[in-house]
């Protein structure tokens, strides 16, 4: 009897305990609405948003409805969080590789670059890519020309597009390439585990991506041509470049800060996971007679990744969460594109912020389920 | 006399080799601080790019011939150990330090040399360097907001008196010991409240009434992370022990609320707690918005401290349950006397990471129009009477949260070492 006591009264309480918050919750929002005369629905996805948007992915004007906004909110933060992840990706493995150098002054100045990135609040550093840095370059009719077609001035980046003919043929042939390559990989993997032979797979692989889209342009009917920003001249002072893609300055800002401060993170995840692999391992492995590169592709890497993967993911997510800071500089993302304006025109707060946070949500544990999936998998199993 | 081998430098010339090395080194790096810091180009005559590179090949002619293996001179060993392995450590070694004497002039230069300190309006920088009379002028404003200046002791006070409150912990006598975590939890949270609303908010004691609205500031950023540290913590203890429960409800409970708040940014937390919340309240009932922010930020941090003292609850040994279990305790004695006080020992460097997370946060309520320091900033940067100082602000603060910061990671580190050296 004391042992069932113990065990529902707990589970009871704390269900009550619930019930009563979201009753009382409810309840309050209820009388609020109803005297204010708002009435809760997500109708107002489906109404027309008549609000623009400065910088968007796919096709979007005033007269779409609020979930095409939301769309677009949604398509311009996964852009400027992939952009990020790859560049802090490829900054936080140098760095973290270089904190590991024997090189003294390597190693002190990796160690003193994530100590500075790291210290810094991320909405400061993004404020000051934003205001301070960025509004110093020049205007466009004064802008010199960086790699001889691009132009970075306080507008934004103005870089070439590419203007495709036979597109499909060119992608088909990449994923040729790369379907070929995995066929490679297998069947010298089998070859070393059945007889013994190595085939160099990295230099086959290279060959084959290069050559068949090579094969594609020469053969395939595939070009390709370059539509230059050209400047071009608005009014008496005002110019503009006109033709090819502009990244604008709210982009490289975010990018800017957002990369450099998750680079700090990667690149200690990095650390720990290269000093996680004991040197008895990398001893081992010379001694049965690898060499230095195979013991680092064979032995240290497998290991190491296991350790490195799984907090880097954990920092992608936060990347993830941190560019809804967008919001402070202007730049057209879920939070400011939703949470903002259309909030602000449809005064929808409670539908519009559960959405909001829901999306974000939902990225979050569909990575999240990923990553048990995978730890699960490569997890190591011990007989 | 052996002929000089430029490519394989060896131990029977150690001194031609070494002499002619260093020489060339120097060369090298006369010839980049004169470039930066003089402007005048030594190396004019050669053609073309041939001049930028000249340093860099001296440099590594240089270096390659005083890379000599065990030479026996104590000096020149340690400089090829620590920077000098290879041809590819030179080549890095250089580039670095021709960087940073290419950096040192212009930034010294605007900040310290070219700078302006003197006067007090916008005329007085004349310099092409940096306008620190604008940090100068506005600096009462970026640590207290806009808080009337007559009353910024009030401020001072209550930090103080909050401050010299949390050390009582050390002085506390041997047999009083053992209620410092009820002290800490309970009264001192209490205290602090008491003592910043009647300092710092007034409206009693003869002290005027300040609104929230005024505060701002660094200020703000203390008064904001130092509550939320207070109340996060132990409700981040109640949920640590919910997803460690037996009973499913609690635990499923508590998995929720951790996994919900961590799934979200904390921006779109505030602008619910600035929008949303205030419909979820009953009519009538008005609570202010640094009190809103307070909440959710509280609500949001607590699911991260959970996580982390959940961590030090997993890393204790079962054999301290059983061992408690074993003496006849229920679930709240063993919890209170034998598994939390270790186990809260364990997480004080991870709670002390989840600090500086929280105050690197904490500038984000600018975006639901609390002016602390980041929104003391953008309201100087638009004062048309100190246009176009933006650099300067964002340095300034920038400077500031990194001292912060960075001696709270070290002192988070320290804890670390030595509680791990204890165990």
């Amino acid at each position: 009897m004391n042992n069932i006591v113990k065990k529902f009264l707990p589970q009871i309480l704390a269900i009550l305990f619930v019930v009563l918050i979201f009753g009382f919750l409810t309840i309050n929002a209820q009388t609020n609405m109803d005297n204010r005369g708002i009435d809760f629905g997500f109708g107002f996805l489906s109404q027309e948003s008549s609000f623009d948007v400065q910088f968007s992915l796919i096709e979007y004007s005033g007269s779409d409805s609020y979930a095409r906004a939301f769309l677009v909110g949604l398509l311009n933060t996964l852009l400027v969080s992939f952009i990020s992840i790859i560049f802090c990706t490829i900054l936080g493995v140098i760095i973290g590789v270089a904190r590991l150098s024997s090189n003294y002054l390597i190693k002190n100045s990796a160690a003193w670059y994530v100590e500075f990135f790291r210290n810094i609040p991320l909405l400061l550093q993004i404020f000051f890519w934003y205001y301070a840095a960025l509004r110093a370059l020049p205007l466009p009719e004064k802008a010199n020309a960086w790699f001889g077609v691009t132009y970075m001035t306080v507008k934004g980046y103005y870089i070439p597009s590419m203007v495709w003919e036979n597109l499909n043929v060119f992608l088909y042939c990449g994923l040729a390439a790369i379907i070929s390559i995995i066929i490679l990989r297998n069947y010298a993997n089998n070859l070393r585990d059945n007889k013994g032979k190595q085939i160099p797979v990295l230099l086959y692989s290279l060959a084959i991506l290069i050559i068949l889209p090579l094969l594609s342009f020469l053969i395939g009917g595939v070009s390709l041509d370059f539509e230059l920003p050209q400047l071009k001249k608005l009014s008496k002072i005002s110019y503009i470049y006109e033709g090819g893609i502009s990244l604008p300055p709210e982009l490289i800002a975010l990018v800017l800060a957002l990369s450099l401060y998750t680079s700090t993170f990667v690149a200690e995840c990095v650390r720990a996971g290269i000093e996680g692999v004991s040197k008895g391992q990398k001893e081992a492995a010379a001694s049965v007679g690898l060499t230095p590169n195979q013991v680092l592709k064979l032995v240290i890497m497998p290991q190491a990744l296991r350790i490195i993967i799984p907090p880097t993911t954990n920092q992608y997510l936060n990347l993830t969460k941190n560019s809804s800071l967008a919001a402070a500089i202007a730049y057209p993302d879920l939070v400011l594109v939703f949470a903002g304006t259309a909030l602000m025109q449809t005064g929808k707060a409670i539908e519009i912020v559960s959405i909001t946070m829901l999306t974000y949500l939902t990225i979050s544990l569909t990575i999240a389920a990923i990553m048990n999936w995978y730890n699960k998998k490569i997890e190591i199993k011990e007989k | 006399m052996q002929a000089i081998n430029f490519l394989k430098p060896n131990r029977d010339n150690i001194k031609n080799y070494s002499i002619i090395g260093s020489v060339l080194i120097l060369i090298s790096l006369i010839d980049v601080i004169s470039n930066a810091f003089l402007k005048t180009n030594l190396t004019s005559f050669l053609p073309g790019s041939l001049t930028t590179l000249f340093p860099l090949i001296l440099g590594l002619i240089g270096l390659n011939m005083m890379r000599i293996d065990y030479s026996g001179n104590k000096t020149l060993d340690l400089l090829n150990k620590n920077i000098n392995t290879n041809n590819f450590n030179a080549l890095l070694t250089l580039l670095i330090l021709f960087s940073i004497i290419k950096a040192l002039p212009p930034s010294l230069s605007w900040m310290i040399f070219d700078a302006n300190i003197s006067g007090d309006s916008k005329d007085a920088c004349t310099g092409t360097g940096a306008c620190w009379t604008y940090i100068k002028v506005w600096f009462r404003r970026f640590m207290y907001g806009m808080y009337p200046n007559e009353f910024h002791w009030r401020i001072n006070t209550a930090f103080i008196l909050v401050i010299a409150l949390g050390f009582v912990g050390y002085f506390m006598k041997e047999n009083l010991k053992k209620y410092l975590a009820l002290y800490y939890v309970i009264i001192y949270p209490i205290i602090a409240y008491l003592v910043i609303y009647y300092l710092i908010s007034g409206g009693s004691f003869g002290l005027q009434w300040v609104e929230t609205g005024a505060w701002g500031g660094l200020s703000l950023t203390f008064i904001v992370s130092f509550f939320c540290l207070i109340f996060c913590f132990p409700l981040g203890m109640i949920f640590a022990l919910g997803r460690r429960s037996n009973l499913p409800v609690i635990k499923y409970i508590s998995i929720c609320y951790i996994e919900f708040w961590r799934g979200v940014p904390l921006i779109t937390v505030l602008f619910m707690s600035s929008v949303m919340f205030p419909m979820f309240l009953p009519e009538d009932f008005f609570m202010d918005k640094l009190v809103r922010v307070i909440i959710a930020i509280t609500l949001f941090e607590a699911a991260y401290c959970a996580e982390v003292i959940r961590g030090g609850l997993q890393s204790l040994p079962r054999g301290q349950y059983d061992a408690a279990k074993s003496l006849g305790m229920g679930y709240w004695k063993m919890h209170i006397f034998v598994i939390l006080p270790q186990a809260l020992k364990l997480v004080i460097p991870g709670i002390a990471n989840t600090f500086l997370a929280l105050v690197k946060d904490t500038p984000l309520i600018f975006v639901v129009g609390l002016a602390e320091l980041a929104g003391m900033l953008a309201l100087a940067k638009t004062n048309p009477k100190w246009l176009g100082f933006a650099m300067e602000g964002y340095i300034f603060a920038s400077i500031i949260f990194w001292i912060i910061c960075y001696a709270m990671s070290k002192y988070s580190y320290n804890l670390e070492a030595k509680y791990k050296t204890e165990r």
